[in-house]
């Protein structure tokens, strides 16, 4: 293949991965944002989604997209359910401790990961992909014989990851605007602003906290469910995502959700780039670095304003 | 090096974006004297000596100390000049013991110096009034307590200038009329710059005021001047009940 | 007696046990003891950056191997022998800490967590990377050749259990008079009140950068004591989960006590020892362990007993 159908190519495949890192580290980012919690457990709980979308549709018979669409509504929800739990046994418990809360989030992370080793096993397993197919990009070029378009050998995208790109969008938006238009994102906005006013105004803040924390381990699990018949599911599943929603998180500015897309949508396609011309070790090694010199030297992030 | 004043500032301005809430402050402090800065609440006495010991970077102007310019250098090395300073809100160990607040205080200057060390806090703490407290946990203390630690914190340092933001907020008239006595043997032996909102304490206290209202010196004087200082009044001792 | 006496008899005394605990236990224990002390050697590096300074590292694990790498490198690729080796080891542990230390400095909190766990990060990377030369995740062994410090031979289980209470001894020794010196004071003033210190005339980021270093360089000679001692250099030991296990011991055992981090390490390994016997995934107790921890023993095991009984402990 040449250069330019190549490079699409990679476009291509960077967008898919743009599209599920935005999902992960959005609710990475909304914990952050309204509870200052740093939870480490984030990966975790995207591994437990995609468990969940292998269980649920391995219990399924029938057409494959049966099972997708179950799974798609069931391990969002047990996910979120299940983190809203720990929130309230563990986190809720040590007032939100900036370094218990971290210590805290490693022991559920080895706890999911390690309960998950024992009843889901160390394999990893396929999911079905509700519909897949083949769609063959065409390329155009300037040659001998003038314009000319043709269809390179290789060139090609799924249905199924054209699907991911537009179900994270249509999730984004709706989720933007919940934040922004709906009464609960009022709260959650009001609680990230000042959590004692906003206690003091009759909002239930421990309950809020609660669900918000739901909510982050949900998109996580959303972002999971999708990717599940790209990647397959496997226990360690959590550690690539947990790094790059980190990454996009402090790249996009704490807590800052525009930003948090655009640095996902940036990482993700320079990943997908990267990986494509270099070694995937050597592009790792380099984002991490970019990052903690991120940090170092303007820690409101790339797209994050000064404060005071 | 002795001269008159042994800290200056000219021009000293700061601003937060577009807010000014120091403007062009001149000023000079006497040696060996009891200075108390005055003015209303955002009068920008706070910004002014957190400017001064370096807490708050100077948008312009500058510091002199001991007649040399001390813009560049930062808090702790202007500490380390001999300038103390407390805390507004009160801020020491609280998980530490008393004893061990005062020595962090004294070790600085006096070094590895164990006995040194030990008689600076002993000595220091009974002149504070909290002698017999010296083992129990500074969290522990109640306020009142907690700022005269604070004081003996800054004392313990032998400063050549002590800076107190506030120093008797919060506390009760008896424990005011103790830090009054306090500070009144201290003159003489130290230069000290006071903010105080209690007019009681300045006029017990002071040699000298300064006027702050809206980021600017608005008048500077003894305290007779001051009082006798129509636009003082009008800005601020006529609005307060003190 | 008084309080330092009493702390200073607390710390022979827990030397002489280990010293009688080899005539006393089985092999097996034996065995375990010399691995204890020198993981035990890294706990106390990190106590000294998390207990006493109170900075929350997540990326301790690249000092370790800076120290494990710089001594099983220079003795692969230079041929470099034993004490030679120990030193470049030491030296790679140092400068690497002063570098990270350094950036990672400019920040605080939750950032200097995040930024000390990516570099750790790119260090496991960068392992993985040059594999042909540290043959990555499946390491290498270190000959039994390049293992004679000073006429021993650390292969021998005898050797290797005193060397490593020699070692052991020293940076516990050290440690525990460092914490209670007007520098270590200092840490500790900045760890309670970093702002009270600073306005007290400390310089406060020289002396976190100071912690930093020689935190780091301890874990670095237990990286190059373990590769010595145990014969194995490998990219695990650069993983995150190397970082997270000192932070698990200390924690456990008690921050900001001299003992806390033996305790916690001998607690850890014995609990892995014992559930590994059951299940594979063992790092759920580390997991159910880091719970209930933060949850009902925020102070560890050593940090509890000194609040409820031994008050003068160190």
């Amino acid at each position: 293949m040449d250069f330019g159908p190549h490079l699409l190519l990679a476009s291509l495949e960077g967008a898919v991965t743009a599209a599920i890192l935005a999902l992960t580290a959005m609710g990475l980012s909304i914990v952050f944002g309204v509870m200052r919690v740093v939870n480490v457990a984030h990966g975790e709980f995207y591994m437990l989604g995609a468990v969940i979308a292998w269980w649920v549709t391995s219990l399924i018979g029938g057409h494959p997209a049966i099972g997708f669409v179950l799974a798609l509504g069931i391990a969002p929800l047990l996910v979120g359910f299940l983190a809203a739990a720990a929130d309230k046994v563990i986190l809720q418990k040590i007032n939100y401790d900036p370094d218990r809360t971290i210590v805290a989030t490693i022991g559920l992370l080895y706890i999911i990961q390690q309960t998950t080793l024992m009843t889901f096993g160390p394999d990893a397993r396929p999911v079905q992909p509700p519909f897949n197919t083949r769609i063959a990009l065409p390329w155009f070029e300037f040659g001998d014989a003038g314009f000319a378009m043709y269809w390179p050998w290789g060139l090609s995208i799924t249905s199924y990851k054209l699907f991911v790109i537009m179900a994270a969008i249509g999730i984004l938006t709706a989720l933007w605007l919940v934040i922004t238009r709906s009464k609960i994102g009022l709260i959650m906005r009001a609680t990230q602003l000042d959590s004692e006013t906003a206690l003091a105004f009759g909002v239930p803040v421990d309950r809020v906290y609660m669900w918000v924390f739901g909510l982050g381990a949900g998109l996580a699990a959303v972002g999971a469910v999708l990717v599940v018949p790209i990647q397959q599911a496997h226990y360690l599943m959590g550690h690539d995502p947990l790094l790059l929603a980190f990454i996009t998180v402090i790249i996009g500015g704490l807590g800052s959700l525009p930003g948090t897309v655009i640095a996902a949508i940036l990482i993700g396609m320079s990943d997908g780039i990267i990986s494509v011309f270099f070694s995937p070790t050597l592009a790792k090694i380099i984002a991490t670095l970019v990052v903690a010199m991120v940090l170092a030297f303007r820690p409101q992030g790339l797209l994050g304003r000064t404060a005071h | 090096m002795d001269a008159v004043n042994i800290l200056t500032t000219k021009g000293l301005t700061k601003a937060y974006g577009g807010i000014k809430a120091n403007t062009d402050i001149d000023f000079a402090l006497p040696r060996g004297k009891t200075m108390a800065l005055i003015g209303p609440n955002g009068a920008g006495k706070s910004t002014f000596v957190g400017m001064l010991c370096g807490r708050i970077p100077a948008t312009r102007g500058d510091v002199f100390f001991e007649g040399a310019n001390i813009n560049a250098l930062p808090a702790h090395q202007r500490i380390s000049l001999g300038i103390a300073y407390t805390f507004q809100i009160t801020s020491v160990f609280a998980g530490l013991s008393l004893h061990e607040n005062v020595a962090l205080a004294a070790r600085r200057r006096l070094g590895a110096d164990v006995a040194a060390v030990n008689a600076k806090v002993a000595d220091v703490l009974a002149r504070v009034g909290l002698a017999e407290r010296t083992d129990q946990i500074a969290g522990d203390l109640s306020y009142g307590h907690q700022r005269l630690l604070e004081i003996a914190m800054g004392l313990a340092q032998d400063p050549r200038l002590f800076i107190l933001d506030e120093p008797t907020q919060g506390l009760a008239d008896s424990e005011v009329e103790e830090f009054i006595a306090l500070i009144n043997t201290l003159a003489g032996e130290t230069t000290i710059l006071l903010i105080e909102h209690n007019m009681d304490v300045v006029m017990k206290t002071a040699t000298h005021i300064t006027v702050l209202d809206a980021g600017e010196v608005l008048a500077a004087g003894t305290p007779e001047e001051i009082r006798a200082n129509a636009a003082v009044q009008a800005a601020y001792l006529g609005t307060s009940d003190a | 007696m008084t309080d330092s006496q009493r702390s200073q008899l607390l710390h022979l005394g827990v030397i002489a046990l280990l010293f009688v605990a080899f005539f006393v236990l089985p092999t097996y224990h034996v065995g375990n003891l010399s691995r204890i002390m020198v993981l035990a050697v890294y706990a106390i590096g990190y106590n000294f950056l998390f207990g006493y300074t109170g900075l929350l590292s997540l990326g301790h694990a690249l000092f370790f191997a800076a120290g494990m790498y710089g001594l099983g490198l220079s003795m692969e690729l230079f041929d470099l022998t034993t004490a030679p080796a120990l030193m470049v080891g030491l030296a790679s542990a140092l400068i690497v800490s002063a570098v990270i230390g350094f950036l990672a400095l400019r920040t605080s909190g939750v950032s200097f967590m995040i930024v000390t766990l990516m570099f750790a990060q790119a260090g496991y990377l960068t392992i993985l990377y040059f594999g042909s030369y540290t043959r990555g995740d499946e390491g290498f062994v270190i000959q039994q050749a390049d293992r004679v410090l000073f006429g021993l031979d650390l292969s021998n289980d005898t050797a290797r259990y005193f060397a490593a209470l020699v070692l052991f001894s020293v940076c516990f020794l050290a440690v525990a008079r460092l914490v209670q010196s007007p520098f270590g004071r200092t840490l500790v003033a900045i760890r309670e009140n970093e702002e009270r210190a600073r306005m007290l005339g400390y310089n406060t980021v020289a002396h976190k950068l100071k912690a930093v270093v020689i935190s780091g360089t301890i874990a670095g000679v237990a990286g190059a004591a373990y590769a010595l001692l145990f014969g194995y250099a490998g990219a695990t030991f650069a993983t995150v989960q190397y970082s997270i296990f000192p932070l698990l011991w200390v924690l456990l055992g008690g921050a900001g006590t001299t003992i806390g981090p033996l305790i916690g390490v001998i607690f850890m390994f014995y609990l892995i020892d014992l559930s590994s016997d059951i299940t594979s995934a063992y790092m759920l107790i580390a997991g159910v362990v880091l719970v209930l921890l933060t949850l009902f023993a925020p102070q560890g095991l050593a940090g509890e007993l000194r609040k409820r009984v031994f008050k003068w402990m160190p």
